[in-house]
C-alpha cells in the first residue's frame, strides 16, 4: 500500500522531525519504496509462527537491591544545553502529560 | 619512528613489549605518527587521543617495569569506533546531534580494554548511528578504501576497518548490527568479527538496535581478532542480555586452524542474482580450497534468508526510531532553534531536524510506521516471525553442518557517491550478513583474494551456531593460512591506495 | 479547552436518581525499595536535585537497565494480595512518547503481558456511609472492586514550570527538571470498572483507594503517603441513563491527591456530567484535572488524536518467568491482610463493625490491640484511645502514632484506673503528663501527688466538713433521700482537688448520717 507525502509529514510529527518542504519532498517518495519493499514479509505464511524479541533465550536476570554510587549533580548536569537551579531547564512545555 | 611497528600483526607486538623489545610508548608513539601521515586521506579518526595514548602506553611501561603481569595485548594500541563511550575523548556516534559530548562513563568495552593495557589511539568515523554501509552517512564526512581511496571503506565501522587495513592500528573494534563489521572486513581485506550476540558487553554502546547491535574485532589476521575477542568478552552484570557463559574457546581455534572433518553448507539463497562475478568467483575458490583442506562440502538451503533483508529494515528501524528519541536538545546534545519564543517540542523538532542526517530520518520515520497501531502486527509483528523462521533455518542447517559459507558482501568495495541517493541499493550490502544478526549467532568474515575483475579485496563469510564462534575461527584460520602461504605475502601488501 | 462553557451541574441526589455512574480506578504506588527500578541509585523521596541520578535512569546514550529483584518481589506481593494470578511468562514494553521529564522518551512498562492479572479486594462501607445515600436498608455493603492488572514501570522525573502565575504548565515560560525520581520502580494497579455502585460511587471509590492503602501498608511495600506522591490515583467516571443498559462515555480525572479528593471528585463528575447529559450533549472522552481549592474538574489538554503508545517488547530487558517455588514462597510471607485482621480483632474484642470502623477511621487500630496485649481490657484500650487521646491527636494536628505515649503507658494508666488508685479524672491528668514528657505514669502520679486519697482518716475530715457546711443537704439524707448524697460527695471532691475516692466518700456520708 503506498503512502502518501502527508502520511509521511504526519510520520515527521509523530518522530519530532521538522522537516522542511524540500526535505519532504526528497524524503517522501523514498520511503514509500522502502516500505513497499519490506512490506514483502507478509507475504510469507506464519500462521502459529511465536515472533521473537529476543534472539538468545536468557531469562530473569536480576539484579540485588543495592546501593551503587551515582553521578554527582555536575557530572549529570555536563552537557546540558541550559542550567538552572542545578536542574535541567527546558524551553515551555506546551502539553500538559 | 620504526615504520615496521606499524606493519607488525597485534600478538607480535603484543609478544615484543612482553619480552622488553619495544616499549610500549614507542608502538603508540610509531601508531601516531601513522596516522599523522595517512589520516589526510583515509580520515579513519574523528579524535586522536595523543595525550592520552601515551599516558596508557607509559602505564604499561612501567607495570612492566615493575614486574607485574601484563594481559595479553598489553601495549597494544586499537581504533575504537566513536559509538562507545569514552569518559576522556569526545563520542559522536558520527552525527552531529552529539557534536563534542563528553560523556560521563566508560563503556564496559572501553573499560576492558584499559584494564587490559591496550592503548586506545582514538575514535573512529562510521556511518551516523550505526546505519549505513559506507561510512558516507557520518555528519563529519566518510572515509577512504585504503585499497582506492575512490571508494568506500564499507560501514558502518568503515573507520575502524580502514585504520587497520592503514596499518594505522593493528586492531579495531566496530559494532555489527546487518553486517556493519564484516562487510567494512570485506571490503578492506581485513578480518571482521561479528560474536554470538551477548558476547561483548553493550553497556556504553550507543544503541542503534539492541537486539541486534553486537561489539566485535576488527584485525589484520584472524588470530589477532580471536586474541582480542578474548580481551572484550564476557558476562557484564550491566547488560542484561549479556550471555552469561565461559568466552568460547577462540584463540585456541584460531591457533589451531585444521578444518579437517568439519562439514562445510553453502548456502544457494547467497550466490546468484546480483552477486559480482569477481566475487563469486573468489568465493567459489575459497569453496574449493576448504573441500581441499579436508572438509566436507554441501548445499544447505536456507529458504527464510530471502526475506531476512526486509524483516530487518522493519526490526532495527523500530527499535532505532525508540532508541533514538531521548536525542532531544533536553539534556545533552545540539540544541537548536531555542530562541526563548519556542515551545519544547519545537525545539525538539528542529534539533532533531538539523542534527539528524538522511538516513536516521528515514529509518526513524519507518520504525515509527511500523509499530503504529494499525500496522505493528503487518509490519513489525510479521518481521518478528520471519526471524523466527530464520532462526529455525539456521537450527536446522546446523544440525547438518558445523558452519555456513557465504560471500560477505555482493560486491567489491563500490565508489563514493555512488548510492548514496539509493537506500535500496545501500541496504542490499548486508544480504548476506543480515540473517546472523538477527538469529544472534556467531559469522566473520576473512579476506579471500582479490576480485579478478577490479583488483579489490573479497571477503569470505563463516556462519557458527550460538556459542560455537570458536568453529568459524578454525575455519577462517584455515582458510587465511592457507590463502597466505600460497601467496607468499600478506594480502594488504597489494592495497596500492597509501603510499 | 478555551471559550468552552460546560452546562449546568445537575444536583447530585437527581443526578443519581436517573443516571448509573460506572466508577474505575487507577493507582500508581512508589514502592519502598532501597534502589531504584532499573539501577543502584536511591529510590529515596526528596535529596537534592539530579544528585540521585546514574546514566541509566538519566537514560544517557549506552546505558542498559537492569532490574530489581526487590521490585519484582513487591509487585508479586501487591498481585498476590490482590489475590490476582502471577505470569509464569512475562514481558517489559516500551511506552513511546516525547516528554521533558522522561529521559529516554520512552516509558519501560508492561503492556499486554503484565506481572499480576485478575484480582479482587473486597471493599466495605460502614452503616454512616451507606445510609445518607438512601441505598438498601442502611446497613453495611461490601463491593468486591475487581482488579484487572497490577503492573510494573518506572517513575518519571519531575518538571518545575516557572514564569505562570499558578505554577502549572499554562502560561509558563520555561520548566526546570529534576530526574531524581525518574526510574523510582512505580506499580500500577488497576480496576475493572465498579457496577453497581449507584448514589454511592463516590464512597465506594473512597473506601477503595483507603482500603488498598491500608493493605499496602500492611505489606510493607511502600510508605503510601498520598501527600508525597507515593500514592497516586486517576478516576475514571461515566454515566447512563437508569435502565437504559448501557454504559456512557468515562473521563479520567488526574491530581487527585488525597483521599477525601478521590470522593470528591467523582462526586463532582457526576453532577457534571449528568448536566451534560441532560443538556442533550455528549460527554467528551477526556483526560480532567481535580481543583482540590474548588472540588472541580476541567479538561486537560484537548488531544487532535488518541495518543499512540507504539508499545513493542522492550529488547533491552530479557522476559521474566518467576519460578512457582518463588511465588509460593512469596505467599507464604504475606501478612495477615488488614481486613482479615480488622474481622478477627473484631470477633476477639466484641465489637460491632460499627465500632471498628471508628477505630479504622480514628487511625487507632494498632495503639489499641498493642494496648491491650500490655494487659489492658479493650473496653478500657478503646476508651482511651478514642476519646481522650484522639481529641488530642486532633487538637494539635498530629497523628494518634506520633504522640508521645506508648501503649504500655495507656494500659499502665486503664490498670490504675482498675486498682482505683485513680479515678478517670486523674487518670486524664496523667496522660497529659505523659504526653508533656514528664515521664511515666508512675512518675507523674508520684511528681504530681495524683493518687486517690483513700485513706479513711482523710477523708473523714472532708466528709465532716462538708456535712457541716450543708445542714439542709445532711438532713434530707438522714431522711431518707440517698441520692441526695451526690451533693456532700461533690462537695469532698472539690475539697481534696478530685483526689478522693468518690466510691468510698460516698461510703462514709452514708454511713456518718444514716449508720449504714
Amino acid at each position: 500500500m503506498p503512502i502518501a507525502r502527508a502520511d509521511v509529514a504526519h510520520l515527521a510529527r509523530l518522530s519530532r522531525l521538522a522537516l522542511a518542504e524540500d526535505e519532504l519532498d526528497h524524503l517522501a517518495p523514498q520511503l514509500d519504496e522502502i516500505i513497499a519493499a519490506v512490506a514483502r514479509v507478509q507475504e510469507v505464511a506464519a500462521e502459529g509462527i511465536p515472533p521473537t524479541s529476543h534472539a538468545v533465550p536468557l531469562v530473569n536476570v536480576l539484579r540485588d537491591d543495592v546501593l551503587v554510587d551515582c553521578l554527582t549533580a555536575e557530572e549529570a548536569l555536563a552537557g546540558a544545553p541550559a542550567v538552572e537551579d542545578q536542574r535541567f531547564r527546558v524551553p515551555r512545555i506546551l502539553a500538559e502529560d | 619512528m620504526d615504520a615496521s611497528l606499524t606493519q607488525m600483526s597485534a600478538a607480535a607486538l603484543a609478544g615484543a613489549v612482553a619480552a622488553g623489545e619495544v616499549t610500549a610508548a614507542e608502538v603508540t608513539d610509531a601508531h601516531l605518527a601513522r596516522i599523522a601521515a595517512t589520516d589526510d586521506r583515509v580520515h579513519a579518526f574523528l579524535h586522536v587521543a595523543g595525550g592520552r595514548a601515551r599516558e596508557a602506553a607509559r602505564a604499561v611501561d612501567e607495570r612492566r617495569a615493575a614486574g607485574r603481569p601484563l594481559g595479553p595485548l598489553a601495549g597494544v594500541p586499537l581504533a575504537l569506533k566513536d559509538v562507545f563511550t569514552t569518559i576522556d575523548m569526545p563520542t559522536t556516534c558520527g552525527s552531529a546531534i552529539l557534536d563534542g559530548w563528553r560523556p560521563p562513563y566508560d563503556a564496559t568495552i572501553t573499560r576492558r580494554l584499559r584494564e587490559a593495557g591496550v592503548v586506545i589511539l582514538g575514535k573512529t568515523n562510521m556511518d551516523e548511528f550505526a546505519m549505513g554501509s559506507s561510512t558516507e552517512n557520518s555528519a563529519f564526512g566518510p572515509s577512504h578504501n585504503p585499497w582506492d581511496p575512490s571508494r568506500v571503506p564499507g560501514g558502518s565501522s568503515g573507520g575502524s576497518a580502514a585504520a587497520v587495513a592503514a596499518y594505522q592500528a593493528p586492531l579495531g573494534i566496530g559494532t555489527d548490527t546487518g553486517g556493519s563489521i564484516r562487510q567494512p572486513g570485506a571490503v578492506c581485506g581485513v578480518v571482521g568479527v561479528k560474536p554470538t550476540y551477548g558476547g561483548s558487553s553493550r553497556y556504553g554502546l550507543v544503541a542503534f538496535a539492541s537486539s541486534l547491535d553486537t561489539p566485535g574485532p576488527i584485525a589484520r589476521t584472524v588470530l589477532d581478532a580471536a586474541l582480542l575477542h578474548e580481551v572484550m568478552s564476557g558476562h557484564d552484570p550491566c547488560d542484561s542480555t549479556s550471555v552469561d557463559a565461559p568466552v568460547p574457546p577462540v584463540v585456541a581455534a584460531a591457533r589451531q586452524a585444521d578444518v579437517s572433518g568439519m562439514t562445510i553448507g553453502v548456502v544457494p539463497e547467497f550466490t546468484g542474482e546480483g552477486f559480482q562475478p569477481g566475487v563469486l568467483a573468489r568465493f567459489g575458490e575459497a569453496v574449493e580450497l576448504l573441500e581441499a583442506l579436508g572438509a566436507k562440502v554441501t548445499e544447505v538451503s536456507c529458504p527464510h534468508f530471502s526475506y531476512a533483508l526486509p524483516a530487518y529494515y522493519l526490526i532495527a528501524p523500530s527499535e532505532c526510531s525508540s532508541n533514538l528519541a531521548r536525542f532531544d536538545a533536553m539534556r545533552y546534545g545540539l540544541r537548536a532553534g531555542d530562541d526563548g519564543t519556542r515551545s519544547a517540542e519545537e525545539v525538539m523538532a528542529l534539533t532533531r531536524a538539523q542534527g539528524f542526517g538522511a538516513e536516521v530520518k528515514r529509518r526513524i520515520m519507518l520504525g515509527t510506521y511500523a509499530l503504529s497501531s494499525g500496522y505493528y502486527d503487518a509490519y513489525y509483528g510479521k518481521a518478528q516471525q520471519v526471524r523466527t523462521l530464520i532462526i529455525r533455518d539456521f537450527e536446522a542447517a546446523f544440525e547438518r553442518v558445523d558452519v555456513l559459507v557465504s560471500p560477505t558482501t555482493p560486491t567489491t568495495a563500490f565508489p563514493l557517491g555512488e548510492r548514496v541517493d539509493d537506500p535500496m541499493a545501500m541496504y542490499l550490502a548486508d544480504l548476506c550478513t543480515i540473517p546472523s544478526d538477527l538469529a544472534g549467532n556467531a559469522a566473520l568474515s576473512v579476506p579471500c583474494g582479490l576480485s579478478p575483475d577490479d583488483g579489490l579485496p573479497v571477503g569470505l563469510q563463516v556462519m557458527a551456531p550460538v556459542l560455537a564462534d570458536d568453529r568459524m575461527y578454525r575455519v577462517g584460520a584455515a582458510v587465511e593460512a592457507a590463502l597466505d602461504s600460497r601467496r607468499g605475502y600478506p594480502l594488504l601488501n597489494d592495497a596500492r591506495g597509501l603510499a | 479547552m478555551p471559550g468552552r462553557t460546560d452546562p449546568a451541574l445537575v444536583g447530585y441526589d437527581e443526578a443519581v436518581a436517573r443516571y448509573e455512574p460506572l466508577i474505575g480506578l487507577e493507582t500508581h504506588v512508589e514502592l519502598g525499595t532501597v534502589t531504584k527500578l532499573f539501577c543502584g541509585c536511591p529510590a529515596t523521596f526528596g535529596g537534592a536535585p539530579n544528585t540521585h541520578v546514574c546514566p541509566v535512569c538519566l537514560g544517557l546514550p549506552g546505558s542498559l537497565p537492569v532490574p530489581s529483584r526487590a521490585a519484582i518481589e513487591y509487585t508479586i506481593r501487591i498481585g498476590l494480595a490482590l489475590n490476582c494470578s502471577i505470569a509464569e511468562w512475562c514481558r517489559f514494553a516500551r511506552k513511546n512518547y516525547f516528554y521533558p521529564d522522561m529521559p529516554k522518551n520512552f516509558q519501560i512498562s508492561q503492556y499486554d503481558e503484565p506481572l499480576c492479572t485478575d484480582g479482587w479486594l473486597e471493599v466495605t462501607l460502614g452503616e454512616d456511609e451507606v445510609a445518607p445515600s438512601g441505598q438498601g436498608d442502611g446497613g453495611p455493603r461490601t463491593f468486591r472492586v475487581g482488579i484487572e492488572r497490577v503492573h510494573l514501570e518506572e517513575d518519571t522525573g519531575k518538571s518545575q514550570h516557572k514564569g505562570g502565575a499558578t505554577g502549572r504548565i499554562h502560561g509558563a515560560d520555561y520548566s526546570l527538571v529534576d530526574y531524581n525520581r525518574a526510574g523510582i520502580p512505580l506499580v500500577e494497579i488497576v480496576t475493572r470498572p465498579v457496577e453497581g455502585t449507584g448514589a454511592l460511587a463516590p464512597a465506594v471509590a473512597h473506601a477503595y483507594v483507603k482500603e488498598l492503602r491500608d493493605l499496602l501498608r500492611a505489606l510493607g511495600v511502600s510508605d503510601v503517603r498520598m501527600e508525597e506522591g507515593s500514592l497516586r490515583c486517576d478516576v475514571n467516571t461515566s454515566l447512563a441513563p437508569r435502565g437504559s443498559g448501557r454504559w456512557g462515555t468515562r473521563t479520567e480525572t488526574k491530581n487527585v491527591n488525597s483521599l477525601r479528593s478521590v470522593q470528591r471528585a467523582v462526586h463532582y463528575e457526576i453532577e457534571r456530567q449528568a448536566g451534560v447529559l441532560d443538556a442533550g450533549a455528549r460527554v467528551i472522552q477526556e483526560t480532567r484535572h481535580f481543583h482540590e481549592d474548588s472540588g472541580v474538574t476541567t479538561p486537560g489538554r484537548s488531544k487532535e488524536e488518541a495518543q499512540d503508545y507504539r508499545y513493542f517488547p522492550e529488547p533491552d530487558l530479557v522476559p521474566l518467568a518467576p519460578p512457582r517455588d518463588w511465588v509460593e514462597q512469596i505467599r507464604g510471607s504475606l501478612p495477615e491482610l488488614p481486613a482479615v485482621r480488622r474481622a478477627r480483632l473484631q470477633d476477639a474484642w466484641g465489637i460491632t463493625a460499627a465500632e471498628m470502623t471508628d477505630i479504622r477511621n480514628a487511625g487507632a487500630l494498632e495503639e489499641i490491640e498493642q494496648t491491650i496485649a500490655a494487659g489492658a481490657s479493650p473496653a478500657d484500650a478503646r476508651k482511651w484511645w478514642l476519646n481522650e487521646l484522639a481529641r488530642r491527636a486532633n487538637d494539635t494536628g498530629a497523628e494518634l502514632a506520633s504522640l508521645p505515649i506508648t501503649p504500655a503507658d495507656v494500659a499502665a494508666v486503664a490498670a490504675l484506673v482498675r486498682s482505683g488508685a485513680l479515678n478517670d479524672r486523674l487518670a486524664r491528668q496523667v496522660i497529659e503528663g505523659v504526653l508533656a514528657g514528664e515521664g511515666s505514669p508512675d512518675q507523674v502520679v508520684a511528681a504530681r501527688g495524683l493518687a486517690v486519697v483513700s485513706d479513711d482518716a482523710a477523708l473523714n475530715a472532708a466528709v465532716d466538713e462538708a456535712i457541716a457546711a450543708r445542714p439542709d443537704v445532711a438532713d434530707k439524707i438522714r431522711g431518707g433521700k440517698v441520692a441526695a448524697a451526690g451533693a456532700l460527695v461533690g462537695a469532698v471532691m472539690t475539697a481534696t482537688r478530685g483526689q478522693a475516692d468518690a466510691a468510698r466518700v460516698r461510703e462514709l456520708i452514708l454511713t456518718r448520717l444514716t449508720g449504714s
